[in-house]
């Protein structure tokens, strides 16, 4: 009785970490992977549903908002939606100013847009984790992961954007001359040591994705296992550990959102900087 | 834990959207933001001065009540001065003009009386030679003693 409930507290942790996963099947073709096994066995030719579809979701849901209060921003008294989106906009742009030096008016909407959708997909967190499975499970879809910043994938592609802005930015601020020279020659500036700063400074470049991915990914996921496992608990149990779990992940959601945020910021401040 | 196209996705999600948020979202908002900024500014600016303003209409207005106060003030002692004269100039007037009215009158009676002493003493003198006749119960000659009770008369 008790290796049952094992294998089965086993088996919902897992069910609850799988993202429903659509790709080509060595034997199945494209199809939606019926278990992990799978899933692994489709390779990199597969993508979740879940996390797409409710990334892009919070996007819109972001953008939507956004767009709407901008149509009727007004100048004079400000109505609810418009006061909370100033507010956000207030604080990015305060944010930008005195985290990045240089001048590029596209900065700050890219903050923006990075601090309100990570904020978003973080917030979904919230919701118990039995619900939108369970509701997606009676639609007959077997797996439904709904945060999507615990699916590495999304945060490892947010990040790769971050990067592809910092090479571009880097190119365009120094040409592609000064950035193979900051490449190459920093820190230690001798032609003899232009291999050991390559691979010094490359190393440095690519560590700030991996880095700004597995941070937010390690929080969220990490928070969300928590939460599966307070689930298994005894139902009278289950409130005494999530209340206050789901409190503090509401400093969680929003201090991983604006760590991530920062630190592209400050990424990009650097690229746009002359050494 | 399957690296796949999801991250590719999410990648092209993310242009899209920083894309659409720095074409369409940003600059309304932003500018809508800055200008209540420039409004309010201006705003205040305009308060302050007003009530710069305001003090110094104040003041002025003050200034204006205190010459008036003054002026009324001199007004009022004018007008007390004058009254005051015009009343002592009454009296003096009546008081003549009484004293010139009790004159006449004292003048009047004065006349009344010695007519009244003429008279009388015409009449004491007709009395006296009626009662003189009666005495004597003669006839005395009027012109003879006319003299003597003229002086008799005279002396009443």
């Amino acid at each position: 009785m008790a290796a049952d409930n094992e294998i089965s507290a086993i088996y919902y942790i897992q069910h609850h970490l799988q993202n429903l996963t659509f790709g080509r099947h060595p034997e199945n073709g494209w199809s939606l992977a019926s278990t992990s096994a799978e899933a692994t066995e489709m390779g990199f030719w597969a993508i979740h549903l879940d996390t797409m579809g409710w990334s892009i979701a919070m996007g819109v849901l972001f953008l939507g908002l956004f767009h709407k209060a901008g149509r009727m921003a007004t100048t004079g008294v400000p109505g609810g939606l418009q006061n909370a989106v100033e507010m956000v906009i207030e604080f990015i742009e305060n944010l930008t100013r005195s985290t990045f030096h240089g001048k590029n008016p596209h900065i700050a909407p890219i903050a923006l847009t990075l601090f309100m959708w990570i904020l978003l997909m973080n917030s979904l967190k919230i919701l118990p984790v039995d619900y939108l499975p369970e509701l997606f499970g009676r639609l007959g879809f077997e797996y439904m992961k709904i945060v999507p910043t615990t699916d590495v994938n999304a945060t490892l592609g947010m990040a790769l954007g971050v990067f592809c802005l910092i090479v571009f930015y880097s190119i365009k601020v120094k040409g592609a001359g000064g950035f193979a020279k900051e490449l190459s020659l920093t820190p230690f500036n001798h032609w003899l040591l232009i291999p050991f700063n390559l691979i010094l400074e490359i190393v440095g470049l690519i560590v700030k994705p991996i880095s700004l991915a597995l941070r937010l990914f390690g929080n969220m996921f990490a928070g969300e296992v928590i939460f599966i496992l307070i689930a298994l608990l005894p139902f009278w149990a289950i409130w005494l550990l999530d209340v206050p779990w789901a409190i503090f992940h509401i400093l969680v959601v929003s201090l991983q959102a604006f760590i991530f945020t920062t630190l592209s910021i400050v990424y990009l401040s650097a690229a746009h900087e002359h050494h | 834990m399957n690296i796949n196209m999801t991250l590719i996705g999410q990648t092209i999600a993310f242009a899209i959207f920083v894309w659409f948020c720095i074409k369409y979202v940003w600059p309304p908002i932003s500018s809508a933001l800055h200008e209540r900024q420039k409004k309010i500014a201006d705003g205040l600016d305009a308060a302050s001065r007003a009530s710069r303003d305001l003090e110094l209409a104040q003041e002025q207005a003050a200034q204006t009540l205190r010459e008036t106060k003054e002026q009324a003030s001199q007004i009022l002692d004018q007008a007390n001065k004058r009254s005051s004269q015009m009343i002592e100039e009454a009296r003096e007037q009546a008081r003549a003009e009484g004293e010139r009215l009790v004159a006449g009158a004292r003048a009047e009676i004065d006349q009344e009386i010695n007519r009244a002493k003429e008279e009388l003493r015409a009449q004491v003198a007709s009395l006296a030679i009626v009662g003189a006749e009666r005495v004597l119960e003669a006839s005395i000659d009027e012109k003879a003693h006319r003299k003597l009770l003229d002086k008799l008369a005279a002396e009443l």
